[in-house]
């Protein structure tokens, strides 16, 4: 075909042929977009049609009529929202510090402490609960230091309750909290803090008066992000709550496994994304990134707004006014007491920075690692300490057929996912980062919505679509379910790698006689084999640690490591989960490993 | 006139490198200063400096009378427009200029004054309550030049402001900015690496070069007066012609050219010289001109065309001495004929006053 159309004069080919061959390339999209309108779209909108007929097939409020016949479900949303909330607001308080932190300190120290993010970010949600439920028990790691040192005589209740559920639900969601902010915080122009400086602001105006502000659209991300995730999140409240801390994730899981009820589960998803909607709604209207950042979003002259968004955004100007002049009094405070000096060579200092930042890290870092210990010891039940030493529990581990099989099948299924969600998505990945289109924002929106929608629907609306035509069980059926996660995920990778990629390189080879399919052969993918292989290993990982849906659709016959660590810790807790663990954290271990190396040499180039 | 700004021996090294090497410079109040030269000679490095965002290894830097080596940027009492203008692009035109002035604790209606002034003064009092992103590149320049006057500090610092703009927005600017200048009164210290730029709009020039200063002096200076080959190279076109010292002959200091022919240099008091080592005269190509058969010149010399362009006002010709010494000459463009066409034999000439003669060897360019 190109050397048909370089044949042929120039004057003859129309725009029409060009606009064609534009067309032709919107092919590329076809696989990642269809696999998610049959996987996907098709399957969640049965569930929520469901939810509103009945076993006849007519319209029938029925099942909302019951959700709000007793106070239990709606009880249980209101639990939800304020667990999800409370997390959200933890993360970005606490992760805002680490962020800020790795993105002021020069790029090679960064990536040492970036990796200590990344270990939590890969480890397996579960691992991370059962390091929790080992230092927040009864007779747990902290309740034992306690107790040497004499500060408490009774242990203290630090589980099953809602201070064990917030432990574990902000350790699980810190990680993407701080790489979201800090993503947005490494495109802030860092001559913009130092222009206010020379300006006459201060640290502390030029804090809270430009580079908060600036940073705010990440905050927003990372907030909605980890809000998302936590409402549909069970397998914390689930291994550190009590029943008073249910979540309705955990009410569907009933409805599903206990009773099959698909229309009342479709129910509780549909209620449950209303209310996320709701809120959302009312924080962009309040708090929105308008308020607070004093009247522009994208620094574009700001449309009229409501009541409620001109209070929020007089409430954020006079908190940025108020938090900025605070934090110069407390400078001149100091300054009066000790006298500074501008005679001597004094570095810039950022101790604030790192002892908070350095504190949360440790915090996300750091309980993992105590499963290690136990799963040496000669315990006989998961608890601390660890006593004596033994292989017990590896030996446990590599004699069951059941974990053998569970394992092999999940190696499998995430390497036949990573495969499937590369070669998909990187087509689309390719187009979606060269062509501008007609109602592109919509599409990257519903190739997004995977993520953004609570896990536990997808996972209940496949089972359910499964159902009818026999994936059950089946490693394909994983496959299938666990590629509509990692898919858009797979896209955001190739697309960033993409948007480094100078486009005149393809022009060059182009004139330079290559074809496309050469082109892409010899100088794209060369070019960007870095980033597909990250988007490979990223999506293997997810497959690998995934448990929404190998709850539903392994149907107890083709369990997963994740679901049978789960079935596990249900039934019975002992060290040999610690020893599956310590493996999968070695296994993680060697991925970020592999990773950071292949990156390197990439850099190097 | 006093100095606004003093810096005493300053000098800054990242690792093995010296990116400035010990530094010694007296600005006076309202002065436009500009500190020229190519990339990686010092020049940022010193305004960094200045400005507090860099802090040196060594040395003293004195803000209007005040020590402010290691003082932060905010107690410097200076102004500083950077590279890409760093507009505030959550904040509107009018809070972007009100934000020095918030900084400063002023009262309300003041600032409102203030800033309503100072966007009459860069004639853009109707983008007040828009955004930076609204703006187009030399309004954005205009408004990062009124948000760093607009508290009158002593001094206002310049990092290469005008290097984002096409070449016709950078002269309105240029001219726009030497105005503020003048209606301001305000001490300026501008980085550039674009010699016309350089020279166009300063009061004097500091040329920079392997992280130190070359050369210290008005435009005039630089240009007609050089001390090095550097500085002769970096202001303009130049020939230069290797020539050994001869001696004095009516008043002249005579040197031996290239061709074994004399050369005569009017005697200056900086001439070198230099007990052994190379020497080179400098002539500036517009200084040489083309002589009628017998006309006479102080200097004068034959040479071959070899090729000629005419870029508009000018005609530059490029020839050759009869050993082969490259000479560039330009004439002004005064007819569509060329005065001499390549292959052409012709006499050219030159006053021993335009003869510089320069430590060095070194192969003209234009």
């Amino acid at each position: 075909m190109t050397d048909s159309a370089l044949a042929r004069p120039a004057a003859t080919r129309t725009a029409t042929t060009g606009r064609k061959r534009d067309r032709m390339r919107g092919w590329a999209l076809v696989p990642s977009v269809g696999f998610l309108l049959v996987v996907f779209l098709v399957p969640v909108s049965q569930l929520l049609w469901l939810s509103v007929v009945n076993a006849g097939g007519e319209f029938d409020f029925v099942h909302y009529e019951r959700l709000f016949s007793s106070t239990l479900y709606v009880d249980v949303l209101s639990n939800t929202l304020k667990i999800a909330l409370w997390t959200t607001i933890a993360c970005l308080v606490a992760g805002y510090p680490v962020a800020y932190l790795l993105a002021s300190v020069p790029p090679s120290s960064r990536s040492g402490l970036l990796i200590w993010v990344m270990v939590p970010f890969w480890t397996s949600f579960l691992v991370r609960s059962f390091a929790w439920m080992l230092l927040l028990g009864r007779d747990g790691v902290i309740n034992q230091w306690l107790a040497a040192l004499g500060v408490v005589e009774q242990p203290l209740k630090l589980m099953y309750n809602f201070v064990g559920v917030m432990v574990g639900m902000s350790h699980a969601m810190l990680p993407i909290a701080v790489l979201t902010m800090l993503s947005v915080m490494q495109s802030i122009n860092p001559n913009l803090p130092k222009a206010a400086s020379t300006l006459g602001a201060g640290t502390s105006h030029a804090f809270w008066r430009v580079y908060f502000p600036l940073s705010l659209p990440g905050v927003a991300a990372a907030g909605l992000l980890v809000f998302i995730t936590s409402v549909g999140f069970f397998i914390t409240p689930t291994l550190l709550g009590s029943p008073r801390e249910m979540m309705i994730a955990q009410l569907i899981i009933i409805q599903i496994e206990e009773m099959l009820n698909w229309g009342f589960a479709g129910a509780i998803s549909v209620m449950l994304l209303a209310a996320a909607f709701v809120i959302f709604y009312l924080f962009d209207r309040v708090l929105g990134m308008s308020a607070l950042t004093g009247g522009a979003t994208h620094g574009k002259t700001a449309a009229k707004k409501g009541l409620l968004g001109r209070l929020g955004a007089q409430a954020g100007r006079y908190f940025i006014a108020c938090v900025s002049w605070a934090g110069w009094g407390i400078a001149r405070a100091f300054a009066m007491i000790r006298k500074p000096r501008y005679d001597r060579h004094r570095e810039q200092r950022m101790t604030a920075r790192w002892v908070l930042g350095i504190a949360v890290i440790v915090f996300l870092a750091l309980p993992s690692f105590f499963v290690v210990p136990l799963s040496f010891s000669e315990n006989r039940f998961f608890g601390w300490p660890p006593r004596g030493f033994s292989l017990e529990w590896y030996e446990a581990y590599f004699n069951s057929p059941i974990w053998r099989e569970a394992t092999l099948r999940s190696v499998l299924v995430g390497l036949c996912t990573a495969a499937l969600a590369v070669l998909l998505g990187t087509p689309a990945a390719l187009f979606l980062s060269r062509q501008e289109f007609f109602a592109k924002t919509a599409l990257m929106g519903f190739i997004l919505s995977p993520i953004v929608l609570p896990n536990i629907i997808v996972a209940v609306a496949l089972f359910y679509a499964y159902s009818h035509v026999g994936l059950i069980g089946t490693n394909i059926g994983l496959v299938l379910g666990h590629t509509v996660f990692t898919l858009p995920y797979v896209i955001i990778t190739v697309m960033a790698v993409l948007k480094n990629y100078d486009h005149r390189l393809d022009q060059a080879a182009w004139t330079l006689g290559a074809s496309r399919a050469a082109t892409f052969r010899y100088i794209t993918l060369p070019l960007i084999k870095t980033g597909l292989i990250t988007a490979f290993l990223f999506a293997f990982v997810r497959s690998f640690d995934e448990l929404t849906i190998a709850l539903f659709i392994s149907g107890g016959v083709a369990t997963t490591l994740p679901r049978q660590m789960w079935s596990e810790a249900l039934l019975n807790i002992t060290p040999t989960l610690a020893a599956v663990s310590t493996l999968m954290l070695v296994f993680v271990a060697i991925v970020i490993l592999l990773a950071e190396f292949i990156g390197r040499r990439s850099r190097r180039r | 006139m006093k100095s606004k700004l003093s810096i005493k021996n300053v000098w800054k090294s990242y690792g093995s490198v010296t990116a400035l090497k010990e530094t010694s410079l007296e600005v006076p109040e309202g002065e436009f200063l500009t500190l020229l030269g190519p990339s990686g000679s010092g020049k940022t490095t010193l305004l960094m400096a200045l400005a507090g965002l860099i802090l040196p290894d060594g040395g003293e830097i004195w803000i209007d009378g005040a020590l402010a080596t290691y003082a932060p940027s905010h107690e410097r009492d200076i102004g500083m427009v950077f590279q890409n203008y760093a507009l505030f692009p959550h904040l509107t035109i009018y809070e972007n200029i009100a934000f020095p002035l918030r900084m400063r604790r002023m009262r309300e209606a003041e600032i409102d004054r203030k800033v309503r002034n100072i966007l009459e003064i860069v004639r853009l009092p109707h983008v007040a309550q828009r955004f930076p992103s609204e703006l187009s590149g030399g309004q954005q320049q205009r408004i990062a030049l009124a948000r760093c006057t607009v508290y009158q500090p002593s001094i206002v610092l310049m990092d290469e402001p005008l290097g984002a703009l096409d070449k016709k927005l950078r002269d309105q600017m240029q001219i726009e900015i030497k105005t503020l200048h003048n209606e301001l009164k305000t001490t300026i210290l501008y980085v550039t690496h674009d010699q016309e730029e350089a020279m166009s709009m300063s009061d004097r020039i500091c040329l920079m070069n392997d992280g130190r200063i070359q050369q210290l002096g008005t435009p005039n200076d630089l240009y007609f007066t050089p001390n090095s080959i550097f500085t002769a190279l970096f202001l303009g076109g130049a020939n230069m012609l290797p020539v050994a010292r001869k001696g004095r002959e009516n008043g002249f200091d005579v040197y031996e050219g290239p061709g074994g022919g004399p050369i005569h240099v009017s005697p200056a008091e900086r001439t070198p010289q230099p007990a052994a080592g190379d020497l080179s005269i400098m002539v500036r190509p517009e200084h040489i001109r083309l002589l009628a058969n017998d006309e006479p010149a102080e200097n004068s010399a034959q040479v071959r065309i070899r090729d000629s362009v005419m870029v508009g006002p000018v005609t530059r010709y490029f020839a050759e001495l009869a050993d082969g010494t490259d000479v560039t000459f330009t004439q002004l463009t005064v007819s569509p004929t060329r005065s001499a066409s390549p292959g052409e034999v012709v006499r050219i000439g030159w006053a021993a006053a335009r003869s510089v003669v320069l430590e060095g060897r070194s192969n003209g360019h234009d």
